[in-house]
């Protein structure tokens, strides 16, 4: 037969591959048209207002005396990094990140695994409570917090005052260490429901038959926890507490309510909130905000490039 | 699963509290700001958990007393900002992980990185640029004052979840429609847009409660009754008299505030977890 | 109901991969064809060309005489059972059914006569009030396969409808659709991988390889005159065993004996060096149990069984055996072509139910010569049916298949 068209015309090639790209491009120029505002929005809101902070740092500038605005280099940081109260808030910020995100890691746990094993009557009633600290508004809960250990509407002392240290006149907001508890406390409880749940999804992917695997090699309950059930979820765990850590270190809301940063508790949020808002000092603030926005890149990168963090897995991508 | 009638008694009544524990930790402070509201003025110092008598007299406070201005300019504030800050990002959203989990282009991981890169952006390093800016262009203390950072807030995660919830579609019904006789758009009305709906609305509620518990940009941005929503109002509130303790006022603010909040949640709990836990493993 | 021609089907991807090289295929009004072949052959890809889910890069489709390249799946009127269903899932099963008739602005009088009646004829009424997630994997194959009818569509796409089916469903929904089709005298067309399908369904069947065309026949006519070692390997299970042999005058020299093939079924094998002779299990027997009537149309051997597996109705053993290296490469491409993997070089041999050969032992086998093929290793050509139909054209009912045919050795050789 002579009818093998195999090599059709070039012409005819062409046209097809032309027809092709075409559509590829079409697709692909759709694509950018439907995706595109929401990109240029998230860039202007974030993006654009970094790069305003860094420039407005290195300025030496109050908005109570525009007049005296001066180009001083990187002075605001040299100022800001030699100071005791930065290094007093970023010590703070760490302490606090430290301990919640240690904490809620457990409990985050125990509470997955509380659902994900939970009897089945029990399991929708849970999940629905579990919920309930993630919807309160943060700022609600720590009013619920604060009043809770007050001194004068307080129901903590009087409940608690068989406990060693723990008096009728026990000032909780009195000091660093018993502020700085209270603070952790509040934000424990808010938050912990939000790593629970990512967890609780992680464990839902660890396969039932390998538990059954594992039981049948006769490895005890700790062994399957330790050898099966964690190494299967460690991508779920990391962006936990990743997405969790993060967050911690951006803590604002429970510390301006409770204390104001008295006590020594001022955390860097705090700091660049107090200088820019409250006292105006725009150089100094975008300063501490630059830095901000530089420990928490310095976070995003130790976890990823450290712990090898699969952001892929984070986005939801195969 | 190990079949659940045979776990021994033992076993059940230990899972029997570890469940009421896990319950307690979650009520305990709600209630505790419930019981608060209810108390009068001279009861707040008693030091007990529940009120001595249970008064309305701090929600009429606040409702209909002194506070009132205040807090329903407040609450009024965060309802229409919050909406249409959740409105617009959900549109954008839309669109732009549609054009994720269905077309091919190059820039779609760039534009989940994105995403994911403005999620864990610190808040108050928006804040210190904007309130300069905002000051020199007269945005400040208005709405889309706080509804343009809000995008920030909600853009990101809707993004997220929201391709999340688009990828599952199983596209190809659109096909299937177009074979049975569908239009294009006969097959996007028909069949794909009661399959997104669900997931749009997921989408919406969590990027509302997002913007509804903002604080930093609602205390920095706004200096009155014109722009500020409530979770700021309630760091401002004072009590009937300058030497009153606003404790009462607050808590029925908050309560008020939180009540709709969290039925929202348990209304939608299924689908809210879905989504929340869906952007972030793999699913 | 309308008749469908191919003619010179061709599709290419952005990527330069051609998927479909130049099909052409007669389809009568009312026939069941079946396109079958390995995954990835581009038989997919024709069906949806067929139903306009992808475009046709050149050639011409004609639905009942009408060329139909431009036109957009709806207006091609032919409906489609996909693989996975394709099931709304927000949309009742009777919602499902309906769907075509809601789109076509159907009254609802009609629809729900319509839609009842397809219910009816699947047995599907108790279930039109539920949802596809909470029906079974054979529910929604029926539900699938109502939307399909309910609408008075030219013909019948079916894209493996059965591959996410258990085995006895599989049969059971097999028949069912046999049944419908003959019923409703329609215009069908089916894929399939799965060649018990290929076989029991279709009034002919297609058999593709690399988006190219190899033969189109009748079930009978594919399994018993195969054109080529392609579709000799891919119809029937156990498959055919391939046998080397060197050709020396008329004497064939193969691991189990010299043979002679009978008068009339010997090729002209001049200028044939080595050749691959194939033989279907059921083409051997146990020598001790062959009526005396027809064991002068075979040989005997001796074989060592390494193998017995008895199936009740008949058994099967296995009798490993060395071939050169280049014919067991040869083997070995082929099999994994077939998507099967060939461990060692083996004949698979069906034997009578009484036969009593034990495992482990050396057998006197009795081989039907009046049933062996001969294929040319290097085009894969089968000899013997070139030779019966004269002149080295491959005989087949559709004109167009043999031009295939013969295009893929011309093809295959240039390519090799």
């Amino acid at each position: 037969m002579t009818t093998t068209r195999v090599p059709d015309s070039a012409a005819e090639q062409e046209a097809v591959a032309a027809a092709l790209s075409d559509r590829a491009r079409a697709e692909r120029r759709l694509g950018w048209w439907l995706a595109g505002p929401a990109f240029v929005v998230m860039l202007l809101v974030t993006a654009y207002p970094i790069v305003q902070a860094f420039y407005d740092s290195l300025f030496q500038f109050r908005l109570t005396d525009p007049d005296a605005r001066e180009f001083n280099w990187l002075g605001n940081y040299w100022v800001v990094l030699t100071d005791s109260v930065w290094w007093q808030a970023v010590g703070v910020t760490v302490l606090i990140t430290a301990i919640t995100v240690a904490v809620e890691a457990v409990l985050g746990f125990a509470l997955a695994l509380v659902m994900h094993r939970a009897l089945r009557t029990l399991r929708p009633v849970l999940r629905t409570a579990i919920l309930v600290p993630y919807a309160i508004i943060t700022v609600v809960s720590a009013f619920a917090w604060f009043y809770a250990f007050d001194i004068s509407t307080g129901f903590v002392n009087s409940w608690f005052d068989w406990l060693p240290g723990i008096g009728a006149d026990t000032n909780w907001f009195g000091e660093f260490s018993t502020s700085v508890t209270v603070i952790i406390a509040s934000e424990i409880w808010k938050t912990t429901p939000f790593i629970s749940l990512l967890l609780l999804a992680g464990l839902a992917q660890v396969p039932e038959d390998l538990q059954e695997a594992a039981k049948v090699d006769g490895a005890t309950w700790w062994q399957r926890m330790y050898k099966v059930t964690i190494p299967n979820m460690k991508a779920a765990i990391m962006v936990a507490l990743l997405f969790r850590t993060l967050d911690a270190f951006r803590i604002f809301d429970n510390v301006f309510i409770m204390t104001q940063g008295s006590n020594n508790t001022e955390v860097v949020s705090f700091l660049a909130y107090r200088q820019t808002i409250s006292r105006l000092e725009i150089g100094l603030g975008s300063a501490v905000s630059v830095l901000l926005f530089l420990c928490v890149v310095l976070i995003s990168f130790t976890f990823i490039k450290l712990f090898k963090v699969d952001l892929a897995s984070a986005r939801g991508e195969r | 699963m190990m079949d659940e009638r045979d776990l021994p008694t033992r076993e059940k009544v230990l899972w029997w509290i570890a469940g009421v524990v896990v319950i307690v930790y979650a009520l305990f402070p709600v209630v505790w700001i419930v019981a608060l509201s209810f108390k009068t003025p001279s009861d707040l110092g008693s030091k007990r958990f529940w009120p001595t008598s249970w008064v309305w007299e701090n929600y009429d406070n606040i409702l209909a007393g002194d506070a009132q201005e205040l807090f329903l300019s407040a609450l009024r504030n965060s309802i229409g900002i919050s909406l249409i800050a959740t409105f617009i990002s959900v549109v954008l959203a839309t669109f732009a992980a549609y054009a994720i989990a269905r077309l091919d282009f190059p820039g779609k991981r760039v534009i989940l990185t994105t995403a994911l890169a403005v999620a864990i952006f610190p808040v108050i390093s928006i804040v210190t640029p904007l309130f300069n800016l905002w000051r020199n262009i007269g945005l400040y203390d208005t709405w889309p004052g706080l509804i343009i950072p809000y995008l920030s807030l909600t853009l990101p995660i809707s993004i997220w979840t929201l391709s999340a919830f688009f990828r599952q579609i199983p596209w190809e019904l659109e096909q299937a429609a177009q074979v049975d006789g569908a239009t294009t758009w006969q097959a996007f009305r028909k069949v794909i847009v009661p399959l997104a709906a669900p997931g749009v609305f997921t989408t919406a509620i969590i990027s509302f409660f997002i913007a509804w518990n903002d604080f930093v940009y609602g205390i920095s941005l706004t200096s009155t009754e014109r722009a500020r929503p409530v979770p700021a109002a309630l760091a401002f509130f004072t009590g009937a008299s300058q030497f009153e303790d606003p404790a009462g006022s607050i808590a029925a603010a908050a309560v008020i505030v939180t009540i709709p909040v969290v039925v929202l949640v348990l209304l939608f709990q299924r689908r809210i977890v879905s989504g929340l836990t869906q952007g972030a493993v793999k699913g | 109901m309308a008749a469908i021609t191919l003619k010179n089907i061709n599709k290419q991807y952005g990527d330069g991969y051609r998927a479909v090289k130049d099909v052409n295929l007669d389809i009568a009004d009312g026939e069941f064809v079946i396109l079958v072949g390995p995954s990835g052959c581009g038989k997919s890809t024709l069906l949806r060309m067929i139903v306009g889910l992808e475009d046709i890069t050149s050639g011409e489709l004609l639905i009942g005489g009408e060329r139909v390249n431009e036109k957009a799946p709806r207006d091609r009127n032919l409906s489609m059972v996909f693989q996975n269903y394709a099931l709304y899932p927000h949309l009742t099963v009777y919602e499902n059914i309906a769907f075509p008739l809601r789109l076509a602005k159907a009254p609802d009088s009609e629809v729900d006569e319509r839609v009842r009646h397809a219910a009816e004829l699947l047995e599907l009424t108790e279930h039109l009030d539920r949802k596809p997630a909470n029906l079974s994997g054979g529910q929604r194959q029926r539900v699938a396969m109502g939307r399909a009818i309910v609408r008075e569509a030219q013909a019948f796409l079916f894209d493996e409808p059965l591959s996410n089916l258990d085995a006895k469903l599989r049969g059971q929904m097999r028949t069912e659709i046999s049944r419908l089709q003959k019923r409703l005298g329609i215009t069908t067309v089916y894929v399939t991988h799965d060649q018990v399908e290929a076989m029991t369904l279709g009034d002919r069947v297609a058999v593709l390889r690399k988006g190219v065309l190899q033969q189109v026949a009748s079930p009978r006519e594919l399994y018993e005159r195969p054109v080529n070692l392609f579709v000799a390997g891919f119809i029937g299970s156990p498959p055919m065993n391939f046998i080397p042999a060197t050709v020396e005058r008329d004497e064939l020299h193969t691991p189990f004996g010299q043979w002679r093939l009978p008068e009339g079924k010997r090729p002209d094998l001049s200028g044939h060096e080595i050749v691959l002779l194939g033989a279907r299990p059921e083409a051997f027997e146990d020598a001790a149990v062959v009526s005396e009537t027809i064991r002068d149309h075979g040989v005997e051997f001796e074989a060592h069984v390494d193998v017995i597996e008895w199936l009740g109705n008949e058994q099967y053993a296995y009798v490993p055996y060395e071939a050169p290296d280049d014919i067991s490469a040869q083997l070995a491409d082929l099999e994994r072509e077939l998507d099967s993997e060939a461990m060692r070089t083996q004949l698979v041999v069906s034997l009578d139910a009484t036969s009593r050969i034990p495992e482990g032992s050396t057998a006197q086998l009795w081989l039907d010569l009046r049933k062996v093929h001969v294929f040319d290793p290097a085009s894969g050509t089968n000899l013997t049916v070139a030779q019966s139909s004269g002149n080295g054209a491959a005989k087949a009912p559709a004109g167009d298949a043999s031009a295939a045919a013969v295009d893929e050795s011309a093809d295959g050789s240039a390519q090799g």
